[in-house]
């Protein structure tokens, strides 16, 4: 009778164990495509607006109602990119060194900590800097080339960006650089290869699908990075004429206007910058991990 | 003979070159530490952790409002994000095939990769438009959300290393599957979800940008997760832009403690996955 | 004939549509050591999982046919139409590799059954378990002073033997042993068998092996597979010196395996 009892019990809550994993795993599908619905509902009004016109408009202009997103899309593209052109040479002596020359050691380890510790770095802290430290430096190199002295803008923005980002390329750089077999660098040393020419000849194409991965990923976070960028770009909502000039990215007038924004058009247009943002950056972030999944099989 | 030596001297001096460019690279780092501590930690008493900011103008104050909301706002996340998350990751890594467990893998890892002001967008629409204003439960949300991807993953790939004799010793001891799960295979990958946690909350407590239309300050203090609440980010970020001597130096001070925190997490983190 | 503790009927088991065993009979002597041996890929490791249901633990596992656990002349149990938790816990297992829990002491591995279940002993029971379990497979002398250290401290051949005694500690009427000795040294070998054959009158003992050494030395009756199928049982004796079937006698001349 016991037993039974016994045998009972544990069956239905054996049941029950696996019905709430599986609601789980449900429920964050639900909350996966509940977020991007509700995002997209949320842009309905502007979206019916101004449809695709959005992105080729470049007025923003809160009064009349007219909003246009190219001036937003141009600066996020060119701080991104910007950043990740100066972070690139840093990115790939990274991986060399810390998957190549220092994989081990005490001085390894010391690397790689403060290589990667500026991720730590909250970024509203690093906007505070950056507006303190930075910006001076930057408005002193405007003086001397006779630029208006801004101090802010793209190129200070993409710089802050170049810091941050680093970290993540890095990081997957030299993983890749870790996963070429020794045979492979055996070989090339056997024939009489030097250091450099097995990391050149051999390391390097062996890892660039991975090299590559960690650059795309760190676009991804490059793209969404909000608060250092909206402290140190400017907030100026014309496209930016050189990389010296104030601009805004679409995190940083989302940041900025959100709580201040009245009319349904309005917050609606912000609402669909977000969903821009979203599928810009979920678009990237895939391409990224679909390279590293290929890279593990 | 000489064309070999050059090709070796080449070698060394590139790797020289490359080295150097890493040491450079940890510069800006060095520089950003440097800067706050030594703005910041002059800044830092006992009254400045344990009062209220007071308005420009007078002198002293404190930033405790923003203490005790960003401890708010971690143990929100945490409580929304934690079980939920060890429970996806439980599913994630017992059962990886299959239409769920693809689907659901898919959400966490674009979860990772939203930039935090769209979470923050989201918490709104979800929580502060339905309540009519902002709150501090919303930033819980928001920052709940940004740190399930991390539970999840980690939940996942350490469970997945725990060998499967071990679950099938406690099967065999005619333990129940859930019995299993709960009190050995979890308890075996402890420390690494704990890593997973720690990474999140380092992450999280740093975070401002989902907090603006969500949690969005509150110069007093305040328990009520239904109010507005200040946080550490928001604090620095609102004292950061102000025009006020001041008011940069509180935010000084806040961003040393905040730094110090987040690091020290990371460090933690560090040596406890290593072992 | 003798007295029988476990009997199987037309057992078949498969994988992914894949048949492993085909059609087996088999009866299991209380008190014996039965050794089921077979080149790898015989489906004799899969037979035993049957026993204890654990073969159906992966999604594309299927089992037909019938097994029973006879406790005694009035206590049938079929072991399919019962709670396979019910089943495990009165067949034991251990498995190739040791496998102590990682988190857990020497001595709550050895009660682990029962912590687990969440079945509460008084200390001084489990005490008198942990002890008298130890003591059976010999490792009381050896660890007595480190009960509390984790077991995963212990050496290859010390942490197989506590893992016999954590099946033996609940009592079961009989273990399966999978290979026990595969990932182990000759002289820890030497040990666990001789230890097996202590073992055999407190509780009926099934040892799979692919080494015909093994099965020879410590078996009372002897089960030989072959593709999946039941080729010949009978005590070891017999079938060591007069196997019937001409694939058993290739597979004891090391022809096959």
């Amino acid at each position: 009778m016991a037993n039974q009892f016994i045998k009972k019990l544990g069956l239905s809550k054996d049941t029950l164990f696996n019905l709430i994993l599986t609601i789980s795993a449900v429920l964050l599908i639900i909350l996966g495509v509940g977020f991007f619905l509700s995002l997209f509902n949320a842009s309905l009004v502007s979206l019916k607006k101004f449809g695709l016109s959005f992105f080729a408009k470049a007025e923003w202009d809160p009064v009349q109602e007219e909003f246009g997103a190219l001036p937003f899309i141009y600066g996020t593209l060119l701080t991104s990119f910007i950043a990740l052109a100066i972070s690139l040479p840093f990115s790939i002596a990274i991986s060399i060194v810390l998957g190549e020359y220092f994989q081990k050691g005490f001085f390894a380890e010391v690397l790689r900590y403060l290589t990667e510790l500026i991720a730590g770095v909250p970024s509203v802290v690093l906007g505070f800097w950056g507006l303190f430290f930075l910006v001076p430096i930057v408005r002193e190199v405007e003086m001397k080339f006779e630029i208006p002295p801004y101090g802010v803008g793209i190129l200070t923005a993409s710089l802050i960006l170049a810091f941050m980002i680093l970290p993540y390329s890095g990081s997957i750089g030299k993983d890749a650089m870790r996963l070429v077999p020794n045979e492979l660098k055996e070989a090339a040393y056997a024939l009489g290869a030097t250091r450099w020419e097995m990391i050149k000849k051999v390391m390097l194409p062996y890892a660039r699908s991975g090299i590559t991965a960690g650059i795309i990923l760190s676009l991804g976070r490059a793209l969404g990075e909000t608060m250092a960028v909206t402290m140190v770009i400017g907030n100026y909502h014309g496209i930016p004429e050189n990389i010296f000039s104030p601009g805004n990215t679409i995190a940083s007038v989302i940041a900025n206007e959100f709580t201040e924004a009245t009319g349904e058009v309005y917050l609606s247009s912000l609402m669909y910058l977000g969903l821009t943002l979203f599928i810009i950056t979920t678009v990237v972030n895939l391409i990224g991990r679909f390279i590293l999944k290929k890279l593990q099989h | 003979m000489k064309r070999y030596l050059f090709r070796i001297i080449k070698s060394k001096i590139i790797s020289v070159i490359l080295t150097l460019i890493v040491i450079l690279s940890t510069i800006p780092f060095l520089l950003v530490l440097y800067f706050i501590i030594k703005n910041g930690i002059s800044v830092i008493n006992w009254e400045f952790l344990t009062s209220l900011p007071k308005p420009v103008g007078e002198p002293g104050g404190g930033i405790l409002n923003a203490i005790v909301g960003t401890a708010m706002l971690v143990i929100m996340a945490l409580i929304l994000s934690v079980p939920f998350g060890i429970l996806v990751g439980v599913y994630l890594a017992e059962r990886s095939e299959g239409r769920i467990a693809f689907f659901s893998r898919l959400v966490s890892e674009i979860l990772q990769g939203v930039p935090s002001i769209v979470i923050g967008i989201i918490a709104y629409l979800w929580v502060v438009k339905p309540m009519g204003h902002f709150s501090a439960l919303s930033g819980g949300v928001a920052l709940g959300i940004m740190m399930l991807p991390l539970v999840i993953k980690s939940t996942e790939e350490i469970l997945k290393l725990i060998p499967r004799e071990i679950k099938e010793a406690s099967l065999a001891l005619g333990v129940p599957y859930y019995r299993t799960i709960l009190k050995v295979i979890i308890p075996a990958g402890l420390s690494g979800i704990l890593t997973g946690i720690l990474t999140g909350v380092a992450r999280i407590a740093g975070e401002t940008a989902p907090l603006l239309f969500t949690a969005f300050g509150n110069p007093f203090l305040n328990f009520d997760i239904l109010k507005p609440i200040s946080a550490m980010p928001l604090l620095i970020f609102t004292y950061a832009v102000s025009p006020y001597e001041e008011w940069w130096a509180k935010a000084w001070g806040a961003s040393c403690i905040l730094v110090l925190f987040v690091l020290s997490l990371n460090i933690i983190t560090r040596l406890l996955s290593r072992r | 004939m003798s007295d029988i503790v476990l009997k199987t009927e037309n057992l078949t088991a498969s994988y992914d549509e894949h048949i492993v065993v085909k059609n087996v009979n088999l009866s299991i002597i209380r008190n014996k050591i039965t050794a089921i041996m077979g080149p790898s890929g015989c489906g004799k490791t899969t037979l035993i999982r049957c026993f204890n249901r654990m073969h159906e633990l992966s999604p594309k596992a299927k089992v037909e046919g019938k097994v029973l656990l006879i406790e005694n002349s009035n206590e049938i149990i079929d072991v399919y139409s019962v709670d396979p938790m019910l089943v495990r816990r009165k067949i034991g297992m251990v498995f190739q590799k040791p496998n102590p829990f990682p988190t857990m002491s020497i001595y709550e591995n050895v009660i682990a059954g029962y912590i687990l279940n969440g079945i509460k002993l008084k200390k001084s029971e489990a005490d008198e378990i942990v002890e008298e379990s130890l003591k059976k497979v010999s490792l009381w002398d050896e660890v007595k002073d480190r009960l509390r250290k984790k077991g995963t401290f212990l050496s290859g051949g010390q942490q197989q033997r506590l893992c016999i005694a954590r099946a033996l500690a609940m009592k079961p009427d009989i273990i399966l042993l999978d290979e026990p000795t595969s990932a182990l040294d000759p002289v820890a070998t030497a040990k666990i068998e001789e230890l097996i054959e202590q073992l055999k009158d407190t509780v009926t003992i099934v040892i799979v092996t692919h080494n015909v050494g093994q099965a020879g030395r410590i078996s009372d009756y002897v089960a030989f597979m072959y593709l999946g199928e039941l080729v010949e049982y009978g005590p070891t004796d017999v079938i060591f010196t007069r196997p019937s079937h001409e694939k058993t006698e290739e597979f004891l001349t090391g022809k096959i395996g």
